[in-house]
Parts: C-alpha cells; structure tokens; sequence
C-alpha cells in the first residue's frame, strides 16, 4: 500500500502497537539541554535508572549561555548551578556533552544537523518545542516534556498516540529576497496557531524542493507554531550531499547503505494525507508579525487589520488585546514602524546561510542610530565560518555586535532581553509577550527584512533598500 | 504521580485565546533544578505589577480565587514552548482542571503527566460555564474522570472526550515509565531487529 513519509518512519519505530493504546516508540536521537533536563535526570536517580543508550544521547548548553564575546560569564548563580548539574549529569551517565566554551557548543537545533546526528528516517526528541528543525531532514522529530525526557533516558522510548497528517504544499517560485521564513510565516497565518494540532506536517511541492537544506530546516522548525506535533520534508540529493562526511554521518559502506534506505522514504505516488493545505510561492511576499503570536502575520507591505474587520467575539479580543500590549493601531502598515533593538538568530534563522543574507544587506551599509543590532550565530561552528567568510567584519563596520553562539534573545534567559515597551524586528520563533524581555515587543521576519529595519531604523521592506 | 478521580470546585476564568506557555509561566523562572515552588510564579507577568503587588484585576488575585482547582480558559491553550514548568506551576498554585475548547498538544500530554486534566468542552458550553462564574464566581463545576463528566454549576452534565489510556493512568496514578519499562523485552528484539538502531 502507498505510504506516506510519516508512516515509513512512524510504522518503522513501533515498538508495542496495541489498540486503544499509545504505541511505544523508539527513539534514535535524544538531544538534551540544561533547561528542561535536570528534573528527569533527578526522577532517574530517585529510581535508581540507568540512561539506556547514552549513545544516542547528545547533549549542548544554549537556552542560558552567556553570548558577550570573550566573556563567558554566566548570568546567574541560578544558571550556573543549571550548566554545572547537565555537566555532571552527562559525566556520571556518560553523555556527550558540548559544554559552553566547547569549540562545537551551540544551539542544539543547530548543533544536530551540523554535527551529522540528524539523519533522514529517525525518530529525534528533545526537551524543546522546536525539535521539528530536524524534519528537514526527513526524520520525524518532536518536542517533549521532561517526563518524557526522563522516559526516553531510561527506555529509549516514548508513548505516543499516532498523529493525522497535513499536506502543506506549496508550488512555484519564490521573489527575490523572500525567504524560508516568509513562507513559514505565510503557512502560520493561513491556517493558525492551532490549525496543525493534532498534525504532522508534510512540507512538499517545487517551491520546497528548491530550498536548500538550512532553508528546509527555517520551514520545519515553525511548524510548533502552526500547533503541529513536526514538520517533515522528504529527504532528496540536497539532503544526502548536506550530510555526507560529517563527523557523525555513516561513512564507508555504512553510508552506501544508509543512502540506499533513505531513498525509499519519499511518500509513494498515490498515498493519501488527512488533509491538505496549498500556497503559491510567487504570491509570498516578505512578511511580518504585529501581535503576540505567529499567527498575526500580514506581508510588510500590506495594512494591519482593525478591530472593525473582526465581528465582536473572541477573536477581536484577542486583536485587541495584542495591539494594546504592542502599542499599534490597526489599518495601516507596519512600514515606517521606529524600531530599537534588531535580533538575529536562534534556531530558526542562526546559521551561516542567514548571516550571509543579513550581512548581504548589511554590507557597505551602517545601522541606524540608535538602534542595537546583535547577530548571534547558532553554533560556534557557523561564527567561525561567518569569521572565515569576513561577516563579522561586515557587521561590525555596520554597528552590529557580533556574538558568542546561544539563544540569547531568542528566549532572553542569559541577560541578553529587550528592556519594557522596546521594538525588536528579530528572526526568532516567538513573538509571545515578554518573550524577549519583559515588556518587549517582537516583530518576526527574516534576516533580510531584520537587517534592512536595522539600517533604517524602522520597519523596512528589504526590496525597497535600495532606493533609500 | 497523584492519582485523579473527581473535583468539586468553583473556577478561574482567564478568558484569552492562545495562551502560550511563556504566559503561564515566562521562561526566567525555567532556571530551576526541580519541580517544587513555581505556583508563586504562575502567570508572573499578568499577575504582579513591576513593584511586586498584586495586578488588582488579574483573575487569580481575585479574593473569589483563592482555593479554586478548576481554571476556564480560551481555545489553544498552552500552545508554544514545551516546557513541563507549565503544569508544574498550575499544579504549584492548586490548579487541577484546566477547561478550554482545546488544547496545544504537547501542553495536554504533559499535563496528563502531572495529575493535571485537561477537558475540552463545546463553543456552547465553554460559554455557558463563562456565563455560569460571572454570575457566581463560586459556582461550582464536577469533573468526574472515571465517568469522564462534566457537571455544570445548574446541575447540567456533559460528557468531554478522554484518551482512555490516560484516563487509566490517571485514575490509578499509573507512572508511564514504569508502563513502558514493562516491555523491556520487546525494546530489546527491537533494537535487535534494526541493526541500524544499535
Ligand atoms: S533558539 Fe529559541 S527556539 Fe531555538 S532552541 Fe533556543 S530558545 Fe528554543
């Protein structure tokens, strides 16, 4: 029978399937972080448990690493005392561990790929929503809790009830500086924050097949915010070329054979999905957040709604509600929106492709006055690589701060944070309240709308720069 | 885990839709070694003002609050970061229901995991039990697992949809690692089976 992507992996990871009950699944790969760890860790010493695989255990720190460069001094004794416990607990249960100051530490949605841990056709876990980056790959990959962090360290497997599946497919091509992220922000605002749950998310159609795989990985990484379970991609030549002669790829004859398995997850021709979601790439223009979730996305250009356009009920509240803590008005663009801080970043836009976009921009060019730009690589690997290339120069003869690899802003638990009522056009997840900073207010877009808003000082669309 | 069977008590009502987890609990207080203590920091930013008091008309500050174990919520809730801390401080604050019109899938299953049920309710009777606690913000509400029930403050019932296996684990405080580390042997022909997997 055709089978799609998920059920080739799904099916291929069932341990115990019993009717009326959650399957036991396998997990291959367990990424863990200082922040969502250290209760599971407890829950398995209070029992007297071993990890069961610690192999297929990986461990960075990231969510509160400290990223001024040069000074690796932890924000707080808090955060501290979370570091040097992951520390301890990958030595007593034997874990690999890429500590801060590591040369290959980094933000672990980074640090997977990069390293060549995802791979096409695994189940991948890990105590942090975003886990769904490595579906790019064609690896069905989920955020948990921590009891189940405790659950996968101990029998390397998870309950899980099996998920509908989304077609999401989007043909034809996209406009010069569109990007990943503008066609994830545009899925968002289609079907809704909730509109995946329940879902795992197939990303398909020709617009996708010509991302590469650092885009892929921008897609794959927001379907948590479209309320999906993950997001996959099939995996093709880009991704097998992406992960070959990594230092934790197969090699050899291991990799023949590798290869020869992961050709046969596409989804066979004929195989159905539960439902099915369709865009046009020519029509996605560069877009933004205004409110306090991803879904409030519109096109830069294009004029905010207005509490007029919602019938009274709960959806104009929730748009009212969002532009008082924004301090918007509805009805006209953002463009021309004054700006404070400029984040880029994170595990949705912090590899070297995304600094390359940013510093493309940035080049020749000098940051508004008055505004503070932090480009914050995603892994030590790609700030050496951005060095290599001369980007830090570029963003440093711009004004920007060039950074350590962390979360930083992202999720604003190391210090670095938008002060109450700032501005911050940011290539993050997350345009949640407070969720930069108490008090501060996001607007999510690419690295190319970000670096453009910098040198302006205000909301810009990057294919206007030009002419400023 | 605590086992659950059935609550009598009256609600808080917090209203708004997509409640993310970066409100129920924002990710400054993510920095600790255990479970125990974040109830005082649930929903810190809507709840205290910067000087540390009370945000007078916050729901949970409400005098009619106190010692409620239900909390009546808008649709999606607990959508965005994964992070248990969510539970743990609902749980923290005495929390022990949560009804909305759904629920972030991630939030639900670490929820189930911590003695915390979720009930997913109709547009219909979400607004009536709305319309119920503003009237009496001690009108009391049933929920009953083992029936999977709901009992409205006018006495009315309604049935909410439960995954039956939780709903046994809960019922019984089953631990699920205890479940799954009942098929030691069938992980081990597993692992046995998929070269690849060892
Ligand atoms: S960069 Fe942000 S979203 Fe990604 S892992 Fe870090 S905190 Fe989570």
């Amino acid at each position: 029978m055709a089978r799609t992507l998920f059920e080739k992996i799904w099916n291929d990871h069932v341990v115990v399937g019993e009717a009326g009950r959650p399957a036991v699944l396998y997990v291959d790969l367990h990424l863990i972080h200082e922040v969502t760890s250290p209760q599971a860790f407890a829950g398995l010493r209070a029992r007297g448990l071993k990890v069961r695989r610690p192999e297929r255990t990986v461990a960075t720190m990231d969510h509160s690493t400290p990223t001024l460069p040069k000074a690796l001094q932890v924000i707080d004794e808090q955060a501290r005392a979370q570091l040097s416990q992951l520390e301890k607990n990958c030595a007593e249960f034997g874990i690999r561990l890429f500590a801060l100051g590591n040369d290959k530490n980094g933000i672990v949605h980074v640090v997977g790929p990069e390293r060549g841990f995802t791979q096409p056709g695994m189940t991948i876990v890990c105590g942090d929503s975003h886990t769904s980056t490595h579906g790019a790959f064609g690896s069905l990959a989920f955020g948990i809790g921590t009891s189940e962090v405790e659950h996968v360290l101990a029998s390397q497997c998870l309950l899980q009830s099996r998920p509908k599946t989304m077609e999401v497919r989007i043909d034809g091509t996209l406009s010069p500086l569109v990007t990943a992220k503008d066609i994830i922000l545009a899925v968002i605002a289609q079907i809704g924050t909730g509109g995946g749950t329940g879902y795992v998310i197939e990303y398909t159609g020709s617009a996708i097949r010509a991302l590469d795989m650092e885009a892929r990985m921008t897609v794959c990484n927001m379907s948590i915010e479209a309320g999906a379970r993950a997001g996959l991609i099939a995996p093709d030549e880009k991704t097998f070329e992406y992960v070959k002669g990594r230092e934790f790829a197969p090699a050899g004859a291991a990799w023949d054979a590798a290869v020869e398995r992961w050709k046969k997850l596409p989804t066979d021709a004929g195989a159905t999905y539960d439902t099915l979601v369709t865009l046009e790439a020519d029509k996605i223009e560069p877009m933004i957040t205004y409110g306090t979730h991803p879904g409030m996305a519109v096109p830069v250009t294009q004029a905010l709604p207005a509490a007029a356009d919602f019938s009274a009920g709960s959806e104009r509240q929730a748009f009212e509600k969002a532009m008082v803590y924004m301090g918007l008005e509805g009805g006209h663009s953002l463009v021309g929106q004054k700006v404070d801080v400029v984040f880029v970043g994170s595990c949705t836009n912090g590899r070297i492709s995304d600094l390359r976009l940013a510093a493309s921009v940035l080049k020749g060019r000098h940051v508004a006055v008055g505004v503070r730009v932090l480009i914050v690589p995603g892994s030590q690997e790609v700030k050496r690589q951005a060095e290599a290339e001369g980007l830090d120069r570029i963003f440093t003869e711009a004004g920007a701060e060039w950074r350590e690899a962390g979360c930083s802003m992202c999720i604003a638990m190391n210090g670095d944070q938008l002060s109450p009522g700032q501005y911050a056009v940011s290539t993050s997840n997350r345009n949640f309240e407070g969720r930069q900073g108490k008090g501060g207010r996001t607007f999510l877009a690419s690295p190319a709308t970000a670096a453009a808003s910098a040198v302006t000082g205000k909301v810009t669309d990057v294919r206007t720069l030009a002419a400023v | 885990m605590a086992s659950f069977t059935k609550i009598t008590s009256h609600a808080v009502v917090i209203p708004s839709e997509n409640i993310d987890t970066d409100q129920i609990i924002p990710a400054r207080f993510l920095k600790v070694l255990d479970k125990d203590g974040l109830g005082k920091s649930l929903f810190c930013d809507w709840r205290y003002l910067p000087d540390g008091t009370n945000v007078p008309d916050f729901p949970l500050n409400y005098a009619a609050s106190e010692g409620a174990q239900v909390l009546i919520a808008g649709d999606n809730f607990g959508c965005g970061s994964s992070r248990e801390h969510a539970p743990w401080a609902l749980v923290g604050w005495g929390i022990r229901v949560v009804i909305s019109t759904s629920f972030a899938d991630i939030f639900k299953g670490n929820s189930l995991k911590n003695g915390l049920l979720p009930v997913v309710v109709s547009q219909d009777i979400h607004q009536k039990l709305l319309a119920a606690q503003a009237a009496n913000p001690k009108a009391q509400v049933t929920v009953d697992l083992a029936q999977n029930l709901l009992t409205l403050p006018d006495g009315s019932t309604t049935a909410f949809p439960v995954d039956s296996f939780a709903q046994h684990c809960l019922l019984h405080g089953i631990d699920q690692l205890g479940y799954i580390l009942s098929f030691d042997d069938k992980i081990k022909v597993f692992e046995a089976a998929h070269s690849y997997a060892s």
